[in-house]
């Protein structure tokens, strides 16, 4: 029984519950009103973008400028999936189907495009994402085109929280697995993984398709919450909002990428009421962060508790290191002062 | 019992010849060193053996039990996968990741689960996790690098990165290890470790080894035969003894003498 309270997997299991029955209270009490209500639900569908997505560029070093497009993939397939099954069992074959489908498309791009690297596959990906979105605006009979498809609300803000904890698990668990480590490895050295028997073009194309399985899933979310689904929404802005979300909180941390969605929508939420500079202001903050912490909120490393303690000695470190600075400062000072006109 | 076979090798880059028409022979067990001055073509042979090149001409035969497979035109990690397992020379370690992983990883083609175990941490991927670690802390031992498994890669001194980039060959099991310059940039010292770590490697694994090596002594005090390469060609061949002594070369370290000067 100790061991099972000692295990980490308790002590994670524990910080979720509670932070279930937190947020649970807040909306129930109403301080967590609709409209914020929508807000958690955007931070939800972010996390798993942006989680899946780093697990392409961060961790396999494949940089993707086209997930916006996976996640329409997932979102209209649900959505009509939906329209034909209007239960909560319809939903739930919605998003496995969504999440498959995704994830079909992911291997079947994957396949040509990661074979080139760098600002090729970005440009290239951002292509086959552009060239959904024009399929879907073309496919008027099934996805009535640019105007788009009303949906309607199968999900509360729980399945959100459910599902954003799967998806986190799943792919931390597969990360800290061989074939994650192998994903890892292409990051670090493409050569030197080949030359150690790693079949690197297989686990490029597996990370990108196990990406796009949780962009479909987050795609068929969106599409059960929020009203309505068109081919404008999943654009290339959503890509690159993605994207930010990534970079910001740490290429190669799965932590950081929960963080940054955090921060980053209750900025922009916070910001609204300021909307004539809103983006500027949004921009600006940006450009600060990234000066200051261009590794991202969290680098590489991944937020724990030991970590949080850590951060005491760190911060404590540093003032140390401020003082020492400081009195060094003033003791050349005195130097200067106390040198002998010798030199003169 | 050849291990090895290479048979009129040849790598054309445009017009360049980088290698041409090399034969060698390695036997199993051997430790056989491939000499020559800069731009020789030594790291293209080991490039073409590996699969990072794919060859213009010629065969590359690898004895496997009774059978022969034919390595020319296989991807680097079917190669690897096939036994060979190779070090570079400029350092290729994974940078980032720690010592423990880089030896981890290249356990890879070994690792008896799935992808589901992966991602749900089944009993099978606990198991075979537990292995990884304590096979990869055994190879380490050998290097003296087990008590420095959670360190960075790229934090540890020159010398030890490139003993961990052995360990992380070995971990692929490999019957025929390819060392490319392993003593560059070591002193006398290092050098002397070095040697001492690759004779109990290669009886502590069966290994046969062929390496690359600038440093003359390390080859002529460990090397049980030599292939001396010059613009691509295959000069000379025979014991460390023989070749010091071949005029060609010394011709093609110290240049011709200049009769009438």
């Amino acid at each position: 029984m100790k061991k099972i309270l000692k295990a980490k997997g308790f002590k994670m299991l524990t910080a979720l519950v509670l932070t279930y029955i937190i947020i649970q209270v807040l909306v129930s009490t109403n301080i967590i009103n609709d409209y914020m209500q929508a807000t958690l639900v955007t931070i939800f569908i972010n996390i798993i973008l942006a989680v899946s997505l780093n697990l392409i560029t961060g961790f396999t070093g494949q940089f993707s400028l086209g997930h916006a497009g996976f996640m329409s993939i997932g979102a209209y397939t649900c959505a009509l999936i939906t329209a034909r099954i209007p239960t909560t069992w319809g939903f739930i074959l919605g998003v496995l189907a969504a999440a498959i489908v995704a994830s079909i498309a992911g291997y079947l791009v994957g396949l040509p495009t990661l074979r080139l690297r760098g600002d090729y596959l970005a440009i290239a990906t951002l292509g086959m994402s552009e060239i959904i979105r024009i399929i879907f605006i073309n496919m008027d009979d099934i996805t009535n085109g640019a105007a788009g498809l009303l949906t309607k609300r199968f999900v509360n803000w729980t399945w959100l929280f459910i599902f954003t904890v799967i998806t986190v698990y799943f792919i931390s668990n597969f990360l800290k697995s061989t074939h994650g480590r192998a994903c890892i490895s292409i990051r670090e050295d493409e050569t030197a993984s080949e030359a150690v028997g790693i079949n690197t073009t297989k686990y490029k194309v597996m990370a990108f398709t196990i990406g796009s399985f949780f962009a479909g899933i987050a795609g068929a979310l969106y599409a059960s919450y929020f009203y309505v689904i068109k081919p404008d929404i999943f654009n290339f802005n959503k890509s690159v909002n993605i994207l930010v979300i990534v970079v910001f909180g740490g290429l190669g941390s799965l932590s950081g990428s929960v963080v940054s969605a955090i921060v980053l929508a209750l900025v922009s939420s916070f910001l609204q009421a300021f909307s004539d500079v809103q983006m500027i202001l949004y921009s600006l903050l940006l450009i600060i962060i990234m000066i200051f912490k261009p590794g991202g909120l969290l680098g590489s490393r991944e937020l724990s508790i030991a970590m949080l303690g850590d951060w005491r000695a760190f911060i404590g470190e540093k003032f140390k290191a401020l003082r020492s600075r400081k009195e060094k400062k003033t003791t050349a000072k005195e130097d200067l002062d106390n040198d002998p006109v010798e030199n003169k | 019992m050849t291990l090895l076979k290479i048979n009129k090798l040849t790598k054309s880059f445009g017009g360049l010849t980088a290698v041409a028409n090399v034969n060698m022979e390695i036997n199993k067990g051997e430790l056989v060193g491939l000499i020559g001055p800069n731009g020789a073509g030594k790291t293209t042979v080991f490039n073409l053996l590996t699969g990072v090149y794919r060859p213009t001409h010629g065969t590359i035969t690898l004895a496997d039990g009774s059978q022969e497979i034919a390595l020319e035109g296989l991807k680097p990690h079917k190669i690897c996968s096939k036994g060979l397992a190779r070090t570079f020379q400029n350092i290729r370690l994974f940078k980032e990741l720690t010592v423990l992983d880089n030896v981890r990883i290249a356990m890879h083609k070994n690792v008896a689960y799935g992808l589901l175990s992966g991602f749900l941490h089944l009993p099978s991927f606990k198991r075979e996790e537990d292995r990884l670690v304590e096979e990869s802390l055994r190879l380490l031992e050998i290097f003296d690098l087990a008590d420095k498994k959670d360190e960075l890669a790229k934090n540890l001194p020159y010398g030890e990165q490139r003993h961990l980039e052995i360990a992380r060959a070995l971990a692929t099991k490999p019957k025929l290890l390819l060392l490319d310059e392993p003593a560059a940039g070591m002193n006398p010292a290092e050098t002397m470790r070095l040697s001492e770590i690759i004779k109990r490697i290669r009886e502590k694994f069966d290994l046969t080894i062929l390496l690359i090596e600038h440093d003359m002594s390390l080859v002529m005090k460990i090397c049980e035969r030599i292939y001396v390469l010059d613009f691509g060609m295959v000069i000379a061949k025979g014991t460390p003894e023989e070749v010091k002594t071949n005029e060609q070369v010394i011709k093609a370290y110290l240049g011709e003498g200049v009769e009438d000067a």
